[in-house]
């Protein structure tokens, strides 16, 4: 079992042509997932990577079932490709592009209020349930399909989370980066309430970082609401308050949002919290002991 | 991005933001000029990206034009110290000289966007002055919020209800209302991150003016701004990160002496911690990005050598998007130009580890391999100390 995307989800590539998207796309399919039409406005009519492409998401929706969509356009264009995927009635939108403007997720968000339809990211690596389906850039080959699901603001340290999970012998029901942005779609307590509905999670990682309020947000979450075992790491804890750490939305902004705080908010709430990045898959196995 | 006060109150006055009648000037004989033209009781003030510049000594009242020109002559070419600037100070190089007014109040005003409503919000408190950060640890009900609505944008009412909330009447209070609207608009159409009038002046007539301004922008819209984009002011920047943002890589120099090169920002920051767990501290922080190239893989060794802090580096890469062996490649090619004399730790993992090891090993280059990041941790303390 596997939350939003199984065996059976079938995606559409934005921006399939780009170097990008090509990349990704071989890889995705490698891996096994299920990739039934790509987007490039224009080359509506090709087939790329034997994938027929379409002009719109529409389209790639009514001819091919498409229910799930990936992007891989420029940071300028990305707003509307999610606005697009929206419309066509996909329920989930993986948006992989790095650098939106603020300004246009924020334009997004109230788009999205009238749809039916997840997003996940910006600037997030994508989801995965192992050997199930991959919608993303995350390398395949260290995931392993168990039962601990791994919610992260950030990338490669995802993967750092993932391997350590799969070296203590579990491994991952559904992980998602849920994207290093300050404005993005699902957040902590969404997933965790689709973790907690989901028979083969039995504990989930959180993986947060520096800015914002989103980790003390879940805290009060699972501390009201969240029955499984949860075991968190906070990256940043030697970030420098007023600079942004890489992501855009990881910075100590007027005394708030440390790393500090959050580990204090979650240790509140029962959570095992890993001080040191080693220690989340060794945490794993003591929270499940 | 940031940018001076005068670059602010320019963006704010072509959205019609009153502001004080004032020009910038880079020597004492111009501060005269100016203060001759607008005067003669003028204020002049250091430019520099810092708060706190008056109680640094970087904003005084002349009289008349004479003591205008003294003044600058005094903060021209001075190390302005703040609590923000460090103890080192920042070097002035401008002065704005603007005419001086009869205070009878000073206000806040503060538009930032909110990540928990994900909005706009626009924040007006009657401290004026002081600093927001206190004001919402000490009195936060001296606070008012006014969350934007993206779609209708900022709307009348909203603007009135703050400027009630102030005290304001009558003719001041039509006036800030349109501060506001006009704020809010300078705000929106340039994609700024921050706009913040601390303090807004209520002068004894009852005008409203920007007495202060501070704009930062959202650097991932910079390149549809390009006329903000100009205003960079790289000198107000540390060498190495301007250096570094060159090449796309994200770099800050922190205090420690153990040097990390790092992919993705978050493993970067837990790099940073797990150093520090191992009785070490970072040297800075150096995330070399998704779309790697092997050209920027040299280009952050560059910068991570240049830091003469650094005593030691740990090399932590999990590939992903990046591909290991070219990674190695490039930490191969740039060891080998740049005399590499620092010891380093290496860790790297994921999308062709094996052919980035074989690279390395076969490069007949002393570095010494980790395969966790602990182990790499605990191995490049030592050698820093």
């Amino acid at each position: 079992m596997s939350i939003l995307i199984d065996k059976n989800t079938q995606v559409v590539v934005q921006g399939i042509t780009g170097g990008e998207g090509t990349f990704h796309t071989e890889k995705m399919q490698e891996y096994g997932t299920k990739v039934v039409a790509g987007v490039t406005p224009g080359k509506g009519g090709q087939t790329h990577l034997d994938v027929p492409v379409f002009n719109s998401v529409e389209e790639a929706v009514e001819q091919r079932g498409a229910n799930a969509a990936v992007i891989f356009v420029p940071p300028f264009f990305a707003a509307d490709a999610i606005m697009e995927a929206a419309a066509a009635g996909v329920k989930l939108v993986v948006c992989i592009t790095e650098g939106i403007p603020t300004y246009d997720m924020i334009k997004v968000k109230q788009f999205l209020k009238d749809e039916d339809c997840n997003l996940i990211g910006p600037n997030t690596p994508g989801i995965i349930s192992p050997g199930q389906c991959k919608i993303g850039i995350m390398p395949g080959q260290i995931h392993t399909p168990g039962t601990i699901g791994i919610i992260s603001r950030s990338g490669t340290l995802t993967y750092e989370a993932v391997q350590q999970v799969s070296l203590q012998e579990f491994g991952q029901s559904t992980a998602i980066g849920i994207g290093g942005d300050p404005i993005v779609g699902l957040k902590y307590i969404e997933l965790l309430k689709l973790f907690k509905a989901d028979e083969n999670t039995e504990a989930v990682v959180l993986i947060g970082e520096i800015g914002g309020s989103a980790e003390e947000e879940a805290a009060e979450y699972i501390k009201k609401e969240f029955p499984k075992p949860v075991v968190s790491f906070i990256a940043g804890q030697t970030a420098p308050p007023g600079r942004r750490m890489g992501h855009a939305g990881a910075i100590i902004a007027g005394g708030k949002g440390t790393a500090k705080e959050k580990m204090a908010a979650l240790e509140a709430a029962g959570v095992f919290v890993a001080k040191s990045p080693a220690d989340m898959g060794a945490m794993v196995k003591k929270a499940l002991s | 991005m940031k940018i001076h006060e005068f670059q602010a109150k320019g963006i704010l006055a072509k959205f019609g933001v009153p502001i004080p009648k004032g020009e910038v000037a880079e020597t004492p004989g111009q501060a005269r000029e100016i203060a001759s033209k607008i005067g003669p009781r003028v204020v002049v003030k250091a430019q520099v990206h810092a708060g706190g510049r008056g109680k640094g000594g970087g904003v005084k009242l002349a009289n008349n034009p004479e003591e205008a020109e003294k003044l600058a002559d005094e903060i021209l070419g001075m190390k302005l110290v703040t609590h923000q600037t460090g103890p080192e100070g920042k070097l002035v190089k401008r002065v704005l000289v603007e005419e001086a007014l009869d205070i009878d109040r000073e206000l806040y005003i503060g538009i930032v966007i909110d990540r928990a409503t994900e909005s706009p919000v626009v924040m007006a408190s009657p401290e004026g002055g002081m600093e927001i950060e206190k004001v919402a640890a000490e009195t936060p009900e001296l606070i008012f919020k006014e969350y934007i609505n993206i779609a209708t944008g900022f709307r009348d009412f909203q603007a009135r209800n703050l400027g009630f909330k102030l005290g304001l009447q009558g003719n001041t209070l039509k006036q800030a209302v349109k501060f506001l609207l006009a704020l809010y608009k300078a705000f929106e159409s340039s994609d700024a991150s921050l706009a913040e009038i601390n303090p807004l002046l209520i002068t004894k007539q009852g005008d409203v003016l920007a007495l202060d301004a501070k704009m930062n922008f959202d650097d991932n819209a910079l390149a549809r701004h390009p006329e903000i984009k100009n205003m960079r002011d790289f000198s107000e920047e540390d060498e190495l990160e301007v250096e570094a943002s060159k090449f796309g890589l994200n770099y800050i120099k922190l205090d420690g002496n153990v040097g990390c090169m790092v992919n993705g920002a978050g493993l970067a920051m837990a790099t940073m911690d797990i150093i520090m767990h191992s009785g070490g501290m970072p040297a800075n922080f150096l995330d070399v990005g998704g779309g790697v190239s092997e050209e920027s893989v040299k280009s952050a060794f560059k910068i991570l050598v240049s830091d003469k802090d650094v005593k030691a580096a740990l090399v932590n890469i999990f590939g992903g998007i990046v591909r290991c062996d070219m990674v190695a490649n490039g930490i191969v090619k740039a060891a080998r130009n740049l005399d590499l004399k620092i010891p380093m730790v290496l860790r790297l993992e994921g999308t062709n580890v094996e052919l980035g090891k074989k690279i390395l090993e076969e490069s007949g280059l002393s570095f010494s391999a980790a395969s966790s990041m602990k182990e790499a941790a605990e191995k490049v303390v030592p050698l820093a100390k």
